[in-house]
């Protein structure tokens, strides 16, 4: 330890003491203000005083400074991110109430002063009692594989005709692919109402054209589902697929013409296999966010489109039932986002660039 | 390349219709009179000054405008700071826990990051009171928290391209690890922070699901606003809306397509 740290100790001390305390105070009420401000002041007061706790436990000046830049991510990520789940697991324990918050306690002391608990598995029961839950996971996970399938049956001719082409028009066709990303992802997936209604653009242009007589129902269909999520992430397929293809060799394919494979073929065994990094990629870029979709399926799906994150969603704002939908997120949390964690960190170890 | 004919030119054609299609009637029928979205009535423009009569609209756009700016510097900010310590600091304690947290929000549902957080801020209002009630600050604080994790992927590309040869030889110099920070390092991924701001800041000017969780009365973002008139069926004022959106998207990509191209010429 440097002798220049040693001022710096004997005050960051008392900095610890004076603003643990003040948080204390704070928030304990005892200051004469109003609860907003006390409130506030704990939290900052809190949070300054494990910061410099923090750079205290630290050994040694230049340990310590290192400690408080890693402070700042972590405090922030822990608070905002890992403890929310904590919360959650805890609520999904509880019952639903008529009370301000919609949850029962965990613990409530009993007549003698003795600690009962009172958490249970009910709720997770229930979803596995009622088929609607059960069904409404097996839907979501349909409709993501279905969306990417039909997100890479149309996005790998675009992917490839781009990389295909020459360099001025190559960076173009590509800004027109991000394009439409920069815009507005609800009002990209409003534009399709106006598009699929019975009154909508593609039923007047059909019936003008005299190819029908009645209008199709496609709104409120599994149909503009599908439409709808595969129109909003098909950039996120283009450009992993773009990416792999536009590094393809095209001595490859002229040596399989030149064996006397046809093109099918050659596509088949050549450009397919070597373009499987970025199939892989894209499709997971569709389906991570396809499978916990609520808007798409709220805006332009029909009442029985069951999608999961569109129940939980209900479940809270509709239901009020607050312990039920913060289940269905635990649930959604083990069999959907886990597993795909896990398929992530198990690419990046196969693939380390 | 050139035997594969017409299958190809004609999809990526079919493809691009189908990308823009929705997108120019948006804007067509923005100047449409009639209030029958898909019907042509006539062309007018009384559906922007509509627009630019609904207070509820004006001002719901104004929250998310405030809440886009601080939430992508806050974002930026705990980006780069975990970008940072990710790829400059090789080993202490926690930076797997690090590691996951701020790849996670990358894959999490929204709905599950908007429900964990709302149940966060009750829970903590009871027990710290505060935040007092919802609005402005819990909105903030789960975008910052979520677009962070992005600006912390795009930090981290870049400061693990850079070479840390200049960060040595400033130390080398005698520069002590926050000068270096702020002379070499910052200034070197500077463009890589400018795209994670932007980037934060159309996430959050996006984001309907987290904002309706976290949000409270008198804070609805405008993405809340069009939700809720969008439900009702389709209405001409969110057109015109959404053309004046297409057309700030346009110019501002022109124009750093225009600077892009420069600096890469200059270069």
């Amino acid at each position: 330890m440097s002798a220049g740290a040693v001022p710096w100790r004997g005050l960051r001390r008392s900095a610890v003491v004076l603003l643990g305390g003040l948080a204390v105070a704070a928030g304990l009420g005892v200051l004469p203000l109003a609860a907003d401000s006390a409130g506030s002041l704990a939290l900052v007061a809190g949070g300054l005083a494990i910061l410099f706790a923090a750079i205290e436990l630290g050994d040694g000046f230049g340990l310590s400074r290192r400690w408080l830049v890693i402070a700042v991510p972590m405090l922030w990520f822990l608070v905002f991110f890992l403890i929310p789940f904590v919360v959650l697991g805890r609520i999904s324990l509880s019952e639903v109430v008529i009370a301000r918050p919609p949850y029962s306690p965990l613990w409530e002391r009993g007549p003698n002063g003795e600690l009962e608990i009172i958490a249970s598995l009910d709720n997770y029961r229930f979803l596995l009692d009622d088929p609607l839950y059960v069904n409404a996971y097996l839907s979501s996970i349909k409709v993501a594989i279905v969306s990417t399938v039909f997100a890479l049956l149309v996005g790998y001719p675009i992917a490839y005709y781009i990389a295909r082409s020459p360099e001025p028009r190559r960076s173009v066709l590509l800004l027109l692919v991000i394009l439409p990303f920069w815009t507005s992802f609800l009002l990209r997936v409003y534009a399709w109402i106006g598009f699929l209604r019975s009154n909508g653009v593609i039923n007047n242009i059909l019936m003008w054209a005299g190819v029908i007589d009645e209008p199709l129902v496609m709104m409120q269909t599994d149909f503009a589902v599908y439409i709808g999520i595969v129109y909003t992430y098909l950039p996120f397929m283009i450009l992993p697929l773009y990416a792999t293809l536009v590094k393809l060799d095209d001595a490859l394919l002229e040596a399989a013409a030149d064996l006397g494979a046809t093109p099918t073929v050659t596509f088949l065994t050549v450009t397919l296999p070597l373009s499987m990094p970025g199939i892989i990629a894209g499709s997971m870029l569709v389906f991570i966010p396809a499978i916990g979709e609520y808007v798409i399926p709220a805006l332009l799906g029909g009442p029985d489109t069951l999608m999961i994150g569109r129940v939980l969603w209900d479940e809270f704002f509709s239901s009020r039932d607050w312990p039920v939908a913060s289940s269905v997120a635990i649930v959604m949390l083990i069999v959907v986002v886990i597993p795909i964690m896990w398929l992530q960190a198990v690419q990046n170890r196969e693939a380390p660039e | 390349m050139k035997r594969r004919g017409w299958f190809l030119p004609i999809t990526a054609v079919l493809g691009f219709v189908f990308l823009y299609a929705p997108i120019v009637s948006l804007v067509v029928f923005s100047f449409n009179d009639s209030r029958l979205v898909t019907v042509w009535g006539g062309f007018s423009t009384r559906w922007y000054g509509e627009l630019l009569n609904d207070g509820q609209m004006l001002a719901a756009a104004w929250v998310s405008l405030k809440v886009a700016t601080m939430s992508a510097t806050m974002a930026t900010i705990i980006g780069t700071l975990s970008a940072f310590v990710l790829t400059r600091f090789t080993r202490f304690r926690g930076k797997l826990l690090l590691t996951g947290m701020v790849t996670a929000p990358l894959v999490m549902p929204e709905v599950i990051i908007g429900l964990s957080l709302l149940l966060l801020f009750v829970a903590m209002e009871l027990t710290l009171g505060w935040p007092a009630g919802r609005g402005l600050t819990t909105v903030v604080i789960a975008h910052s928290t979520f677009c962070a994790a992005y600006v912390t992927v795009i930090a981290q590309s870049r400061l693990r391209e850079m070479d840390e040869s200049l960060e040595e030889a400033a130390r080398d110099l005698g520069a002590g690890p926050v000068r270096v920070f702020f002379d070499i390092t910052l200034p070197v991924i500077a463009p890589a922070l400018v795209s994670g701001w932007l980037l934060a800041f159309t996430l959050s000017l996006d984001d309907l699901v987290v904002a309706s969780f976290v949000s409270g009365p008198g804070a609805s973002t405008l993405p809340m606003v069009i939700f809720s008139k969008v439900r009702l069926g389709v209405s001409p004022d969110v057109n015109a809306l959404a053309t004046i959106i297409i057309g700030i998207v346009a110019v501002a990509v022109t124009i750093a397509g225009l600077l892009l191209r420069r600096q890469m010429k200059r270069s």
